[in-house]
């Protein structure tokens, strides 16, 4: 099923739905409310081609957080699709890395798509180094992440949780359109249940006995891998203090249990320093 | 009411008028028509119902309505474990249950006034004793939470709160796939995706159907 020619069939049954729809935005809230999963899953883009129409281009806010996401895609893909082709991977762990490729990759083919639904142009897929270096001799610190397994999973743990921050840090530049908000929250959820997934396979394997799908921080370093180079993608995972509640203070928890249970933003410029210059050049 | 429309498989047949119906209905119409068909006895019982009320007040108080459902869950399940846990299950599980009170507590203080009752459960289809009946309940717990907050995200008008939400449904979307993971490995996202690689989502009207199951306290949303 094709989501994005959802649009051309309720078209079909009734031609004015535009015109109907676009001077009350309330109506468009509305339609949500009715239908089966299926309509639910469907209904956005469908949304998302009639605010299109009904208000012109989309803000190119909206369309920088869409190319940001899909650069970070790109990476994730990439690195997923790199490890694979290299037969990093052991057989017996496909059943984790497989799924994950796929997503990866539907997330690239998705934002893509919405970026051109949406009226923008789709950014290109930037210059990968997947060793670290920053540049095609791929001689960087993790220049074994393509032969050794051990490395690729601790390389793919660092990029979803960083994917995740990532895509927190946008959640408020999106505030309240509910087709871009939406799927940015349904792929934000599914980096996170990568992370998770990578998490608790590094723990399997014996990697870490530490490691547990969630970041545990302590009081004064987020980073939970026990590898110091990744301190800056776990900066402020730390954190405790949430709406103004101290939440180890005020109701009597642990840092490791406050900390696993509220995931941080990380701020677009915060990413793409750690990015840029190293794994995109 | 759900059987009327579907724009995927029934717009052969979808009738424009009854399109316009839908288009046109209230959310309050909808949520009425929902009380009487289910929830007009237990409004009157003592164990009563409770609604989340209106605006981003609203949507914290929904999230508080199930994160005290999840925490009470595995309340449950840490006090009796299920026959056969292992040791990294009991930490996980653990885990989880200290994460949800903590999620719930959050909510509470920083509702303070505002916060709905504290809800009564009904875990009665629930086997305790059992790994898989535990194990499938969670799982449903989790990615009913995931999908809810995914779902709710733009209803929410404060950046803040946004961001409060994100912070807390990456957690909860970390504890569907370990569970998950432990009824299947690898099965950490696949029924809950769809075919862009997208996590699904769905309306609180929806999750509160779904939620109500497991409460003696029915929970409304009215303004929604």
């Amino acid at each position: 099923m094709n989501l994005f020619n959802i649009i051309d069939e309720i078209e079909e049954i009734d031609p004015e739905i535009h015109e109907r729809l676009s001077p009350r935005r309330a109506a468009i809230k509305n339609i949500t409310s009715f239908g089966s999963k299926v309509a639910m899953a469907a209904m956005p883009f469908a949304l998302g081609t009639l605010f299109k129409k009904a208000y012109g281009q989309t803000s190119s806010t909206v369309l920088d957080v869409l190319n940001y996401a899909l650069t970070l895609e790109y990476l994730e893909a990439e690195f997923y699709n790199q490890g694979t082709a290299k037969n990093v991977i052991p057989a017996a762990q496909r059943n984790y890395i497989a799924p994950i490729t796929r997503d990866e990759n539907a997330h690239v083919a998705f934002l893509k798509a919405v970026i051109g639904q949406l009226g923008g142009t789709a950014v290109a897929k930037p210059n990968i180094d997947l060793s670290g270096g920053g540049n095609a001799s791929g001689n960087g610190p993790y220049k074994t992440a393509l032969t050794d397994f051990p490395t690729f999973l601790l390389l793919a743990q660092v990029f979803e949780d960083t994917g995740v921050r990532a895509y927190k840090g946008q959640a408020g530049n999106l505030l309240g359109n509910q087709v871009v908000l939406t799927a940015a929250l349904d792929i934000h959820a599914v980096e996170a249940r990568h992370a998770s997934a990578i998490r608790q396979l590094r723990y399997d394997l014996g990697l870490s006995t530490t490691i547990r799908p969630y970041i545990q921080s302590t009081a004064s370093l987020g980073n939970d891998t026990g590898f110091a180079p990744v301190n800056g993608n776990y900066a402020g995972e730390e954190n405790v203090t949430q709406g103004g509640v101290n939440l180890v203070s005020a109701l009597n928890t642990s840092v490791r249990i406050a900390t696993g249970s509220f995931d941080e933003p990380l701020e677009k410029q915060a990413v793409l320093d750690l990015l840029v210059g190293s794994f995109i050049y | 009411m759900k059987t009327d429309i579907n724009p995927i498989t029934g717009s052969a047949n979808m009738a424009r008028r009854s399109f316009l119906r839908y288009a046109g209905a209230s959310a309050a119409a909808v949520a009425v028509m929902g009380a009487a068909a289910s929830c007009k006895k237990e409004r009157v019982t003592v164990a009563g119902a409770t609604d989340i009320g209106s605006g981003d007040i609203g949507i914290l108080n929904y999230a508080y309505a199930l994160e005290q459902l999840e925490a009470a869950f595995y309340l449950q399940v840490a006090a009796t474990p299920y026959s056969g846990i292992t040791a990294i299950e009991t930490a996980y599980l653990t885990d989880i249950r200290d994460h949800e009170v903590l999620h719930r507590d959050f909510f509470k203080a920083a509702l303070g006034s505002k916060a709905i009752m504290a809800l009564t459960t009904d875990f009665s289809s629930i086997n305790f004793s059992s790994r898989a009946s535990v194990l499938g309940a969670a799982k449903l717990l989790e990615d009913t939470g995931v999908q809810a907050y995914d779902g709710a995200g733009y209803l929410i008008k404060d950046a803040t709160y946004l961001t409060l939400a994100g912070k807390i449904v990456s957690v909860e979307a970390r504890h569907a796939a370990l569970i998950s993971n432990l009824i299947s490995p690898g099965s950490f996202a696949s029924d809950q995706l769809d075919s862009n690689g997208l996590n699904k989502h769905a309306s609180i009207k929806d999750i509160l159907s779904a939620a109500n199951g497991f409460l003696k306290t029915k929970v409304t949303a009215n303004s929604f």
